[in-house]
């Protein structure tokens, strides 16, 4: 356990050794090796030149993973590694608090924090079940003022917050919020105005609401630092004069990606003004209706054959297929295309896929069919990463794409290391094929979208496809599984999904024996993900061995008992267990709803809504 | 598979669990489509078709409907709904979930599926195809209909053919030219504080306005959806209504 413990990137908690958290590895050091001894003497370390050559060194570190290996090796290394870390990722807001955080690493310059967990972006948790970012920016601004960078990721960040990280950090360049809420036009226009140095503005998929107020023209006047904007999640109008004078004043903007407000005519006067341009979001990509009929239509082809910098497209949130030709001139340079909000048909996909020799990232609707994505397999060899997404979601709609398509990719694009892949219809062949064909895939997220469907050829479950996945893809790290699987699919992941960190589950499996299968096969894992499978206390019981090295378990609609849940919340201290049942319930049944559970420092957080109870 | 089918069974506390056999179908035994207005681009007339409702605990009389108007056309309609429904959680009594629409599956984030959804709507409002294809909602109603607005010429012509279909409300006293005369506040009070419905619609900005305030012309460029509501209701929107007719002259 004390090298997992170690080895695990994600862990920011390796604890000083008052701890009796800290693992035998730590403690062992502390005890035996370090040069600066153990240490209660603060005055003059006998190696202070030693230190501050190694907090030159040290500086150079950047993976957190062998960052939080070095603050291991003895006490020294620890002080000298929190001092130097700046960047700081917390990959469950919950595992540690701010204020240890803020006390450990006094000199972070970015700081990285996750929430939520990702099922409940399904609607799978009523809504304010927490992941305040609050508390993080009241911590930071009396600590950290030289906090330059914030990406959060599922989090709830209030207009206050914004406000917060607008006038408490002088020198705040970036912001990225990344499917987060809680926060609307007003708490933009109030950070915008008051970060002079403002380089990233990064809305992503997050929701925001309409507080009627004009946050572009909040700006403020003379030349901006601004290299990325992005802002296509916001739902609302923005005032495009203000916008266009900002585009104009801002000579470094490299990513600028619009939201479906903003017509193709608008965008062409954007794209004038920003030749430099190298990540584009389109917007509408289509006329205004108030466009005067008779109007001359800008020269598209040209404003795009300007931008020789573009390599990543996206937007076309409302496409006129019409206008797609005004993108030949950039095809060939594109590494990135995200077409997955454009319902186009194959033959319009052709001609632009066709030119798109260097796309490694390509996203998709399944309106392009298989056919489309034959062509896709044809062109793009250098393909890494396909994500084709239903046009119509729902378990019984008609399957455009199916495994005709998937093992053409297969067939085609050799490179790819990341597939997500929603569809009606699947074949273990297919399967079978893609791991022959796509050794080098990372991340294999297959969506069948009826639930328990079988191979529809053969009839048989999709064990044996899932089974060549993990046996033949050796980097495997992130799975998730779906259609008719049997333990015996699971047994297949305990065994050879020796890499796998992420597994998804829904609706599979027969047995407890299927968890208990991965639990205790796949030593990497630390994000586990169930829902409506069969599995109940023992097997959740079997995994305690390991609870610790992971980030979190969700398993909801299983067969947990709170008998079952409390048991493990007594066995693992350090875990905190949450009961999670719908906000309309009041009473606490027997059955567990939904289980919740993760490692932290910190104990029960105290934040926890009504419909949370904390084992 | 048995085995999964029975696991599923026993699975789900608030997932539906209706299969094929079990499910309550509305419309005639040969499963007659009559469609309301415009075309559907869902699978429609077929008997096999997805997401029939029962409707049984839900139908509200008030309407007077004729039983033959309930068609296989409220299934397609709801279905729409469905990704809006479906994302606030499906937690009503009343109402047996609709085959397939499990809680948050396929995985698909309620972000892109309203996208998704709002798109759909919008090309089959806009010049797509040729037809100006909107909801018609009806407070306590059970379904929506759907109208294509390009198919008459005046609001007169408009109000008659909603009052066809939902025939017991009536579209209050609207003046010879069939629109709301604004400046005129106490008519317009008038008009509210009764109990006959209005229409109201949703236009491209997303506000809500009552039916009238424009020319017919540009309420058909600009209505998304139409809802009829209760005057009393409708006050509400009355001074935005006034305040959006006031800019616009």
């Amino acid at each position: 356990m004390s090298e997992q413990m170690s080895d695990d990137d994600e862990r920011q908690q390796s604890p000083p050794s008052d701890l009796d958290f800290a693992s035998n590895k730590a403690r062992t050091c502390i005890v035996t090796g370090s040069v600066s001894g153990h240490t209660e003497f603060q005055s003059p370390y006998p190696d202070q030149v030693l230190e501050n050559v190694l907090e030159n060194v040290l500086h150079f570190l950047t993976s957190r993973r062998d960052r939080n290996t070095a603050s291991l090796v003895c006490k020294s290394w620890y002080r000298v590694e929190a001092l130097t870390r700046s960047e700081l990722f917390i990959g469950n807001c919950y595992a540690v608090s701010p204020a240890r955080a803020t006390a450990r690493f006094t000199r972070v310059r970015a700081l990285h924090l996750k929430g939520r967990p990702r099922f409940a972006d399904f609607n799978l948790m009523p809504p304010d079940w927490g992941a305040h970012f609050n508390p993080w920016v009241l911590a930071f601004a009396k600590a950290c003022p030289w906090l330059e960078k914030v990406y959060l990721k599922r989090m709830s960040v209030t207009d206050d917050d914004l406000a917060t990280l607008a006038e408490s950090f002088l020198g705040f360049k970036e912001l990225v919020l990344v499917c987060c809420d809680g926060f609307g036009t007003s708490g933009l226009s109030i950070f915008v105005s008051k970060c002079r140095q403002l380089k990233v503005l990064d809305l992503i998929e997050s929701e925001v609401s309409d507080d009627e107020t004009d946050w572009i023209l909040c700006f403020p006047e003379g030349e901006s630092h601004l290299e990325s904007l992005i802002f296509d999640c916001v739902e609302y109008p923005i005032n495009f004069e203000a916008l266009e004078r900002l585009v104009a004043r801002s000579p470094s903007l490299k990513k600028l990606k619009l939201n479906r407000y903003v017509s193709i005519g608008q965008l062409y006067r954007l794209m004038v003004q920003a030749p430099q341009l190298t990540h584009l979001g389109t917007g509408s990509f289509s006329p205004s209706e108030i466009a005067g009929q008779g109007d001359q239509e800008p020269d598209y082809v040209t404003a795009f054959a300007a931008c020789k910098s573009l390599v990543c497209l996206s937007g076309f949130r409302e496409i006129i297929p019409d206008y797609l030709p005004a993108i030949y001139p950039i095809c060939a340079n594109l590494t990135s295309l995200n077409f997955s909000y454009a319902n186009i048909t194959a033959e319009q996909l052709k001609p632009i896929i066709s030119n798109c020799h260097k796309l490694q990232v390509f996203w998709v609707l399944d309106s392009i069919c298989d056919e489309g994505l034959q062509a896709v397999a044809a062109t793009c060899k250098e393909l890494r990463e396909l994500r084709v997404f239903p046009v119509d979601a729902r378990e019984d709609s008609d399957g455009p794409v199916s495994e005709v398509g998937f093992q053409a990719i297969s067939e085609g694009c050799r490179k790819l290391q990341s597939i997500l892949y929603f569809c009606q219809r699947m074949t273990n062949a297919a399967v079978i094929a893609m791991s022959r064909n796509c050794p080098d895939l990372v991340v294999f997220r297959l969506c069948i979208m009826g639930r328990h469907r079988p191979d529809h050829v053969t009839g048989e479950p999709m064990d044996d496809g899932f089974g060549a996945i993990v046996m033949n893809c050796k980097k495997l790290t992130r799975l998730a599984v779906s259609g008719l699987l049997t333990d015996k699919a699971f047994d297949y992941i305990g065994r050879y999904g020796k890499l796998v960190r992420t597994l998804s589950v829904a609706f599979a499996g027969d047995s407890d024996m299927a968890l208990k299968y991965v639990l205790e096969g796949c030593p990497q894992l630390q994000k586990l993900e169930i829902r409506d499978s069969p599995f109940g206390d023992a097997a959740l019981c079997s995994g305690l061995h390991h609870y610790y090295n992971m980030r979190f378990l969700w398993m909801s609609s299983c067969r947990l008992t709170h008998q079952g849940c409390q048991q493990i919340a007594r066995a693992m201290p350090r875990l905190v267990v949450e009961v999670i049942r719908s906000a309309d319930e009041e009473e606490m049944d027997v059955c567990v709803q939904t289980l919740y559970m993760y490692r932290s420092l910190e104990g029960p957080r105290n934040d926890a809504p009504k419909f949370v109870t904390i084992l | 598979m048995e085995v999964g089918r029975k696991m599923a069974n026993m699975l789900g506390t608030d997932h539906d669990l209706n299969f094929k056999e079990t499910e309550l179908c509305l419309g005639l035994p040969g499963g007659i489509a009559v469609v309301a207005a415009g075309n559907e681009t869902e699978s429609s007339s077929s008997p096999k078709t997805n997401g029939k409702r029962g409707f049984s605990e839900t139908v509200d009389l008030k309407l007077n409907l004729q039983s033959k108007e309930s068609t296989m056309d409220l299934n397609k309609n709801l279905d729409d709904n469905g990704s809006k429904e479906k994302s606030g959680s499906a937690k009503d009594p009343a109402k047996p979930p609709a085959k397939a629409q499990v809680v948050g599956w396929p995985p698909v984030r309620s972000y892109r599926k309203n996208i998704m959804a709002n798109q759909k709507n919008s090309s089959e409002e806009s010049g797509n195809s040729g037809a100006a294809l909107v909801k018609v909602s009806m407070d306590g109603a059970p379904y929506l209909r759907k109208v294509d607005l390009k198919m008459y010429k005046s609001y007169q012509e408009l109000s008659d053919a909603l009052a066809k279909m939902f025939s017991s409300f009536t579209m209050g006293n609207y003046g010879p030219q069939g629109m709301i005369d604004f400046m005129n506040e106490s008519k317009l009070m008038d008009l509210l504080n009764s109990s006959d419905y209005v229409p109201s619609y949703e236009d491209k900005d997303g506000d809500w306005m009552l039916v009238g305030d424009v020319p017919w012309q540009m309420f058909v460029d600009s209505c998304k959806r139409l809802r009829i509501m209760k005057g009393s209701e409708a006050i509400g929107l009355a001074p935005r209504a006034m305040e959006k007719c006031k800019s616009r002259a």
